[in-house]
Parts: C-alpha cells; sequence; structure tokens
C-alpha cells in the first residue's frame, strides 16, 4: 500500500483526528495526536491489511523555536512490504507521550534511548531508565539547549589544548636565523 | 632508544645485589602478561598484535582475561563515561606492580570525539598511565613499540637494592615508590 493508502485508511477509521499527510510530494509522514499514539499503531499493527509488524526507528526532533519536540516512528511491515512514518508533536516544556512498549517490544529500549537524550516522559513504559549516559548524569544531550557539566565523578568533561603555546623547534632556528641576517645586513 | 635497551643488557655488574635485579627483571620484562582490554577498534589492532605477523608473545606477553593476573593494562579504544568507572575498577584490581599503556588517540586524549558528550577525554584522567601509543589506531608495530619501551622502564627497576634503603625513596623506578618492607 502507498502512503496515501495507509493514509485514507486510517482516516475512515479514525476520521477527524487524522490530518492531511505533509509534506505531500516526497518523505511523507502524518502528524496525530500524542494522546491516541497507542490506539492508532495497535491499529496499524493489528490490521490484515496494514499488519505493521516491525518498529524500525524510533527518534526524535528537538525545535526550540516553535517550542515542541517531535517524536518520528518509522514503521514497516514485513508481512505487505511497506512502510509509514507517524509524528507526535509535545510540548518542550514537558514532554510526555504514552509508551507503545506494549504494541511493540522493540520500542523498550529505543524509548530509553530517546528519554536518555532527549528527556521524553514515555508513560506506562516498563523500564524507564538512562540507557547511554551515566545513571547519574545530568541532563538530556542531545536537546539544543544542552550544557554539559565541568564534570563527573571527579573526571572533567573537558581537555586543555596540550599544543596552546607550542613553538616549533625548527621555526625558532629559522627565526634567529632570519633575525642574523637582518643584523648582517645592516653591520654592511 | 634501541640502543640503550641493549646497553641494559651489557651494564657492568658491581655487586650480587645488583646482579639479582638484573635477573629478576629479566625474567619480569620477559613475561608481561596483559589484560584483554579492547573497548574500540584499537581492540581489532590489539588482537592482530597477538596474532601470527605481529606476534607480541615473542616478548613473553600473553593476554590474560582477568585484571589480577595481569602486570599490563592496555586501555585500547574510546573510554565512554559509562566505561571510565569500570576501568578505574579494573586497574585497581590488579596487583602491583602495575603498567598502563593507553593506545590510540581516544584513549590518549579523547580524540576523534573531542566535543562529544559521552566519551571520556583520555585515559589518564582516571589512572596513571606509563607509554602513550598514538595513532588511529596504531598499527601493531606501533604497540610492540609500546610493550617494548614497558620493557625498558621495567628494567631499569632495582628490587633488591632497593629493599636495603627501606623507607627511602628510589629516584630510579619510574614511579615514585616508596619502598616497604
Amino acid at each position: 500500500m502507498t502512503f496515501e493508502e495507509i493514509q485514507q485508511r486510517l482516516a475512515a477509521k479514525f476520521g477527524e483526528r487524522i490530518g492531511a499527510l505533509a509534506p505531500a510530494n516526497k518523505d511523507a509522514s502524518l502528524v496525530v495526536p500524542p494522546g491516541d499514539v497507542v490506539e492508532i499503531c495497535r491499529f496499524l499493527k493489528d490490521d490484515p491489511d496494514l499488519a505493521f509488524d516491525c518498529l524500525m526507528n524510533l527518534s526524535s526532533v528537538d525545535w526550540p523555536k516553535k517550542n515542541q519536540i517531535e517524536v518520528v516512528y518509522h514503521l514497516w511491515s514485513y508481512a505487505k512490504q511497506h512502510a509509514f512514518i507517524l509524528k507526535a508533536q509535545l510540548d518542550r516544556a514537558k514532554p510526555e507521550i504514552a509508551s507503545l512498549e506494549p504494541v511493540w517490544k522493540a520500542a523498550d529500549w529505543l524509548e530509553r534511548e530517546q528519554y536518555d537524550l532527549m528527556g521524553i516522559q514515555f508513560q506506562g513504559h516498563p523500564d524507564l531508565r538512562r540507557i547511554m549516559m551515566p545513571d547519574d548524569w545530568v541532563g538530556h544531550p542531545l536537546r539544543k539547549d544542552y550544557a554539559e557539566q565541568t564534570q563527573w565523578h571527579n573526571i572533567t568533561t573537558t581537555r586543555e589544548n596540550s599544543l596552546e603555546g607550542y613553538v616549533r623547534l625548527d621555526e625558532l632556528k629559522k627565526k634567529a636565523a632570519e633575525a642574523a641576517a637582518a643584523k648582517k645586513e645592516v653591520l654592511q | 632508544m634501541a640502543k640503550d635497551y641493549q646497553q641494559d643488557f651489557g651494564s657492568i655488574i658491581t655487586s650480587k645485589t645488583s646482579f639479582i635485579d638484573e635477573i629478576i627483571n629479566l625474567a619480569r620484562k620477559s613475561s608481561i602478561f596483559y589484560l584483554l582490554f579492547g573497548l574500540a577498534c584499537c581492540g581489532i589492532e590489539l588482537m592482530q598484535t597477538g596474532g601470527p605477523r605481529a606476534d607480541i608473545d615473542r616478548f613473553g606477553s600473553v593476554p590474560r582475561a582477568t585484571p589480577r593476573q595481569s602486570d599490563l593494562m592496555i586501555v585500547a579504544g574510546t573510554l565512554t563515561y559509562k566505561m571510565a568507572e569500570r576501568c578505574r575498577l579494573l586497574y585497581e584490581q590488579m596487583a602491583e606492580p602495575k603498567y598502563v599503556i593507553s593506545m590510540g588517540s581516544c584513549a590518549s586524549c579523547g580524540g576523534l570525539f573531542q566535543y562529544a558528550y559521552s566519551v571520556c577525554k583520555g585515559v589518564d584522567k582516571l589512572i596513571p598511565v606509563d607509554i602513550y601509543v598514538p595513532g588511529c589506531p596504531p598499527r601493531p608495530e606501533a604497540l610492540t613499540e609500546g610493550l617494548m619501551r614497558v620493557q625498558d622502564k621495567i628494567v631499569r627497576e632495582r628490587w633488591f637494592t632497593a629493599r636495603q634503603r627501606i623507607g627511602q625513596a628510589e629516584p630510579s623506578l619510574g614511579v615514585d615508590y616508596k619502598v616497604l618492607a
């Protein structure tokens, strides 16, 4: 099925809650209300014609100017060999969305990653811990306004540039030779 | 440096104790067991160094799977903050005397990941490093060279002579040990 057919199918089932595909020309995606994500995804998975049995990817985008965080779901159907992209827009100050872990088990670690790096709270997730950074890390590194802490467990997080103030020996010699030559010229 | 290394062999023996030191160090430098601690792509080069072509087994250096049996820790690869704590733990589990080679630019200074949020900018922020091997990743020849520099360091240490001067700092040692009873 094409993207348009899938969108029509969803619109027939859920009515006004499903908007238009955007952008229509390429890489189309569908923005869905955050509250309905689980319901829509369960339908996408269980409907025999759609049969989205695989959550390929779960990522997110930070939009500071629009003041929102966008969660992106990439779905794939092994049975029907078609794909679909869902997006949900969340409030940047308090990004919360229902977990998809009950629908696809693959969402478990993917959601933990988004929680770790972007700070999205997935409600109903069975084990929402950091997955990449240490457990006691402060902040979410992929936020646009992220400022790294200066040290963690007495390890400083930056390294001073050892080449600062570094002078090459051959350049010093060259300079000395030039100075000597200039002196000679003055004497002559 | 290679010449210095040979001179160590031909040093003049002035007393029995210095002769015993020579023997002890000959045994120690020919059996540097290293901890298998491959963290990233440098780990692949580390395996190659142990493989048939570079073969650091000819220096008596073989990998050990546990820090408690190792003399040398080769930190091979990118050290993340999450791994940093484990790295320190492994180092503390090793028995003295112990040596550390920082292999590759990531382990030495963070390297390519200089501005990354998750990578520790150099293993020397955690544990003392004896030898830095630059490269991304270093070739097995470079790591072999690093191992030989560790051997140089071991050869210069004085154990038996130092025992007679208990409590004094031993300047000839690479580390500023105080020799205890």
